[in-house]
């Protein structure tokens, strides 16, 4: 695994606010019946977590669920966990309607930090930031792209994207805060 | 002569001297000005000419609908046509110059239309289409294409940046008047969430200039403090260099933000288009002012009377020393009195009404300021610059004159509210006589999703004309807006203003009423398109009766100002030469933007690098590094060829594909599509999505499939794997996975939502290498790991193991014809595993090779590819792959379609290899001709080429075509036209050139 690396390797740039290229990521992708017994045992299994409410995150000491739609989820775990504890919901879910897949290395996460966190998003997507809560997360665009993202910390957004738009994505975020962009309208 | 006048100017900044050119000559103002208003300090009157007569055009009014004084802004990279002085603050280097004038502003050769303007009448060129062809094409056109445009395009990349921003309101103001204050001050006490935005950099809008009265003291005053109120309320945005440029459904506005236009060396963006969602839309854009017609309206120095008052008070200009006044209502009395308060000469206000007796008129006279009652000005002298007017009685043909000697005339045609905004979405209008506009109607409001109305009007806006009312309508409008947004209002205090009585207007659409055609040819309605009242008069004579008919005869409202000044006077003479009311007339459609906004606000962030997502795989930096010439398939940027040295693209190609065929090719294939399908329903979902039959692929071996849409073309195609009993992995095409993974998702959510099946997208989650070539296998050996011989890992089998150290699923599958795999390791390790292979694969002649060299070798071997046989009227059957079509399956998705007789028919092109006899390489898309003409006089032809290259294996050029009875015609030859005319003879073969029996790629 000494070969892996995320598609820009750290990369940084600091506007108004910081905008980082987190490296690799642990990401499971999760299908299946969220009412089904076997499924919330399996979640609570590799995660340590319960099914999230709509639009919402759950976290443990283990791991981080995200909702991403009405029958899947994707599970957050460290990256070399990844392929283990996929095989491991495969095993669980054995018979039962269901699917489990890695994805870490599909995707390509970023943070932006700092007090206009949110205006960057403003700018790219169509989300009221203002009224976004921590623990929310939307799966909508950025500018011309897919994204999912969350409030991580008071003054963290967590972004995932796809990894062959990473580039792109960074070069968005990076004009969106540059100095001198700032709106002064979500405080 | 205008210049300006000591200690006077609200809004300028003494202190902050500012420095200018306009048309190369450096002039000054202050900090605080408008770019009119510096050059009116400067006696620059004369700003552009006009469209279509090129007649001399000074600036007509001080705000948003300026028709007249547009210039080309700035320089380089910074320029920017038809600027509207009126709207350009003034900052310290700004460039401007005049346009549409040659060679120079004062002295323009194109004013010789003017002369010949008998010649040029309404519906110009409507009619001169009506001529002969050639007149059009070698008269008309040359003389139109010269004369047209006003600014220059710009040649330069726009330097700046420009952003859009996304906000959320429960209650959106435009317009930062006393209205939209009081609005705004209303609907932030319920709590709900306000955004009040202003298109200028000052508020209070006229209240302000006009010295209103509110509680008791100036409106200025009232204005600061209530805006301290706003700017406390953690609830509320105020923002100036807004302008509410839309309003479109559910609540959906746009925000035309100007950041740096009057700070260009700053580093913000220059524009901001806010694109805004609001539960409820206040439009407080108050009113503009109707100018009024008669002769030589037009000439500079006649100007709206609430612009001179604007200027006066403003900026401290005094537009003309000698200012004769010309109105139908009271309000053009107050800029005779602000005129002769602040020491000006006002020889006479010209009254068209018989007798007045107002309070304002009243004023004037106790200042010594002559009123001639029921009279008209019938002509304006001078012609770069007003020297006087003639005035004439009103209810007169404007035959025996007097003259006053001036240098400005204001002329006040009264106001009409703004209800653009309004209008945009829906909102219906009513005419009220009274004032002779059109007013928002507030029960016929633009419609929400649950049929609830989501635009109140606030002051003015609404019809309210007096400030009394125009603040006690905006705090009811705040408070139903909030209402309406699920706020319960305050009962708060209004702020109050004596409303002044005034005496009614008397609509004078033309003065004199009887004025004579001569006159009337004279009297401008659209001053920058140069539409004049005998232009209408001219339609309606023509029969023409609808006014957006009209409107696109005569040009009246196209212009930049899209009729801001000239709307209601054009249909009121539109009416009365129909005779009828101007109700039945009617109003042409509002449409955003309300005035002109950039091309990069529109654009946003999109330019430059960030134009367009460009997909890259996880070997992209090494194409990089490797001179790789990218072309774009979908999204993606993928290596067309490695050029070495002086390579031209097709060495580098002959290079690659021989290299490949001969020894060890490298081909980054991580853009194929790649989606899991999984769940006890797969292999019956398959079965319905692919002709051919997947649901009895055992595990551990591939298949190639079709894809067709349900009217039966072919969409996709690609190898499925079966990877154990319940799960599939297709390949799609490169530039098909979103697509293709959307369509399955489609048909499992909405047809087939009871089937078990899920599908995951893992197009990314690995990177993919095509090592091709007869040392194919020895590198794999070399790398070591697991067993890639033939019996282990037959053809068109696919196993999981290592190789070099690297997790891979190995698929023996091939698109060149050669021995082939295809390995796929996780993305992140994508790039080491390519350097690995090109390491161990050095001494078996490892390259790599781009997607022509793959091109090629498919053609070569015949494989047909999505998007080059395939356009999307072709089905299997044409590219002869009933091979691949289930004749035992009941159903697949456009099985029925291709049962149609059309579908079925022989007569189909089919697709064939094509052989010039000369060994030339055909042009892509070239048509086989047939024999005659169709109805049209075109050639007949009876087929195309779909992929054409030349084989560097054969040394010749080989091409696949679709050839009506194709595959009946083996060995015959046929003609394919080249665009010059002539034609290559070319010979139909069978489409598999190389390898025909596929013993290299089975060894």
């Amino acid at each position: 695994m000494s070969n892996a690396v995320s598609a820009l390797e750290g990369a940084s740039y600091q506007g108004f606010a910081q905008v980082r290229e987190m490296g690799l990521q642990g990401m499971i992708t999760l299908r299946g019946d969220f009412d089904n017994a076997i499924f919330k045992k399996t979640l609570k299994l590799i995660s340590g977590c319960n099914v999230p409410a709509l639009r919402e995150l759950n976290h443990s000491k283990s791991g981080t669920v995200v909702w991403m739609s009405p029958d899947e989820l994707l599970v957050l775990c460290a990256y070399d966990k990844a392929q283990v504890v996929t095989e491991k919901a495969v095993k669980q879910f054995a018979k039962t309607h269901s699917m489990a897949v890695n994805v870490s290395d599909a995707r390509a996460v970023f943070t932006i930090t700092g007090n206009g966190a949110r205006e960057v998003i403003a700018k790219l997507a169509p989300v009221d930031m203002a009224a976004f809560k921590k623990n929310e997360i939307r799966r909508t665009r950025l500018a011309q792209v897919p994204a999912a993202f969350w409030v991580s910390d008071d003054d963290q957004i967590t972004i995932v994207v796809f990894r062959s738009v990473a580039q792109y994505v960074f070069d968005l975020l990076k004009t969106a805060a540059a100095k001198g962009g700032e709106v002064g309208f979500i405080y | 002569m205008s210049n300006r006048i000591d200690g006077m100017g609200r809004l300028l900044n003494r202190d902050t001297p500012v420095s200018f050119t306009f048309n190369g000559k450096t002039l000054s103002g202050y900090q605080g000005d408008t770019l009119a208003s510096a050059l009116l300090a400067n006696d620059q009157m004369l700003m552009g000419r006009s469209f279509k007569y090129h007649r001399a055009r000074g600036v007509v009014a001080s705000g948003a609908e300026e028709p007249n004084a547009l210039v080309n802004m700035g320089e380089g990279a910074r320029f920017e046509p038809n600027q509207r002085v009126t709207t350009t603050e003034l900052f310290d280097g700004l460039t401007a110059k005049s346009q549409n004038h040659w060679p120079n502003l004062n002295f323009d050769v194109g004013v010789i239309n003017n002369y010949v303007s008998k010649f040029l009448p309404a519906g110009f060129y409507y009619k001169t289409f009506m001529f002969p062809r050639f007149a059009w094409k070698h008269v008309f056109e040359p003389i139109v294409r010269h004369s047209a445009g006003l600014g220059k395009p710009p040649t330069e990349a726009d330097t700046d940046r420009y952003e859009h921003f996304y906000a959320f309101v429960d209650v959106l103001i435009v317009g930062g008047g006393i209205a939209g204050v009081q609005a705004a001050l209303a609907a932030g006490q319920s709590g709900a969430k306000v955004l009040l935005v202003e298109q200028t950099a000052h508020w209070g809008g006229r209240a302000v200039v006009d010295g209103a009265i509110i509680d008791g003291k100036p409106a200025e005053e009232w204005l600061i403090e209530t805006l301290q109120t706003l700017e406390n309320m953690d609830n509320v945005t105020i923002r100036t260099r807004i302008m509410g440029a839309g309003v479109y459904d559910h609540g959906y506005a746009l925000g035309y933000e100007r950041i740096t236009d009057h700070a260009p060396e700053t580093n913000a963006p220059r524009h901001r288009l806010w694109r805004i969602r609001a539960k409820q839309i206040i439009t407080a854009t108050g009113a503009i002012e109707r100018p009024l017609s008669f002769a030589g309206n037009d000439i500079p120095g006649v100007m709206l009377a609430s612009a001179v008052r604007d200027y006066l008070v403003n900026w401290g200009i005094a537009v003309g020393q000698r200012t004769v006044v010309v109105t139908n209502n009271d309000d053009g009395y107050r800029t005779a009195i602000a005129l002769k308060q602040a020491g000006l000469e006002v020889p006479a206000v010209i009254d068209v009404r018989e007798q007045v007796q107002s309070n304002l008129a009243k004023q004037a006279r106790a200042l010594g300021i002559e009123i001639r009652e029921g009279r008209a000005i019938a002509s304006v002298k001078g012609g770069k610059r007003v020297t006087g007017v003639g005035v004439s009685i009103m209810q007169g043909t404007g035959g025996a004159q007097e003259e006053i000697k001036c240098d400005c005339v204001a002329m006040s045609g009264g106001w009409s509210p703004v209800v653009h905004l309004w209008s945009h979405c829906g909102g219906k209008l009513n005419w009220i006589e009274e004032h002779a506009h059109f007013a928002p109607d507030p029960k016929r409001p633009p419609l929400g999703d649950e049929g609830q109305g989501f635009v109140i009007t606030a002051g003015i806006a609404s019809g309210a004309m007096e400030t009394g009312t125009v603040l006690q309508n905006a705090d009811a409008a705040g408070k139903s807006a909030a209402k309406a947004a699920g706020f319960a209002s305050k009962r708060t205090r209004v702020a109050k203003a004596d409303d002044v009585a005034t005496q009614v207007m008397l609509p004078a659409w033309i003065l004199p009423t009887n004025a004579l055609p001569e006159l009337r040819a004279k009297m401008w309605l659209d001053f920058q398109n140069d539409v004049k009242v005998s232009d209408i008069q001219l339609a309606a004579r023509e029969g023409y009766e609808s006014v957006e008919h009209t409107k696109r005869y005569t040009t009246l409202g196209m212009a930049t100002d899209q009729g801001k000044l000239s709307n209601i006077n054009g249909l009121a003479v539109l009416s009365d030469a129909l005779g009828q009311e101007i109700p039945q007339t009617g109003t042409t459609t509002f449409r955003p933007p309300y005035t002109p906004i950039s091309m990069g606000a529109i654009a946003g962030e999109a330019r430059g690098e960030i134009f367009q997502p460009l997909r890259q795989t996880p070997i992209h930096q090494w194409h990089v590094g490797h001179n790789a010439y990218m072309e774009p398939v979908g999204l993606w940027h993928r290596p067309y060829c490695y050029p070495r040295g002086e390579e031209t693209h097709q060495e580098a190609v002959t290079r690659e594909v021989n290299n490949t065929r001969q020894k060890l090719g490298l081909l980054d294939a991580s853009t194929l599509g790649k989606l899991i399908v999984k769940g006890p329903d797969a292999g019956k979902f398959l079965d319905m999505l692919y002709t051919n039959m997947m649901s009895n692929l055992k595990p551990g071996r591939c298949r190639y499939g079709l894809m067709c849409s349900e009217n039966g073309f072919l969409v996709d195609d690609g190898v499925v794997a079966r990877i154990d009993e319940d799960t599939f992995l297709c390949h799609t095409t490169s530039g098909g996975a979103e697509r293709i993974h959307g369509w399955m998702e489609e048909w499992l959510q909405t047809e087939w939502w009871d089937w078990q099946v899920y599908v995951a997208n893992v197009t990314e989650q690995f990177a993919q290498v095509a090592v091709v070539g007869p040392n194919a296998r020895k590198v794999l050996e070399k790398l070591g790991g697991m067993d890639v011989s033939k019996d282990a890992l037959s053809f068109m089998g696919w196993a999981d193991g290592i190789l070099g150290g690297f997790d891979v699923r190995v698929y023996r599958i091939s698109f060149s014809g050669e021995l082939s795999y295809e390995i796929a390791v996780p993305a992140s390790q994508g790039r080491a595993f390519w350097d690995a292979l090109h390491a161990a694969g050095a001494e078996f002649g490892a390259m790599a090779y781009g997607t022509e060299a793959l091109h090629i070798m498919r053609a070569e071997k015949g494989f047909i590819m999505i998007g080059d046989e395939t356009d999307g009227t072709i089905i299997p059957q044409d590219l002869g792959l009933n091979w691949a079509i289930s004749k035992k399956k009941d159903d697949f998705l456009g099985k029925r379609a291709q049962q149609r007789s059309h579908m079925a028919s022989k007569d189909r092109w089919q697709l064939v290899g094509l052989e010039t006899l000369d060994g030339s390489v055909l042009p892509d898309g070239a048509y086989a001709l047939a024999e005659g003409e169709n109805a049209n006089g075109q050639r007949n032809t009876q087929g195309r080429v779909t992929s054409t290259y030349h084989s560097p294996t054969l040394f010749r050029g080989i091409a696949m075509g679709l050839v009506l009875h194709g595959p009946d015609r083996m060995g015959e030859v046929i003609e394919f036209g080249n665009i010059d005319g002539t034609t290559i003879s070319a010979k139909i073969v069978d489409p598999v050139f190389y390898d025909k029996e596929g013993i290299k790629q089975n060894v």
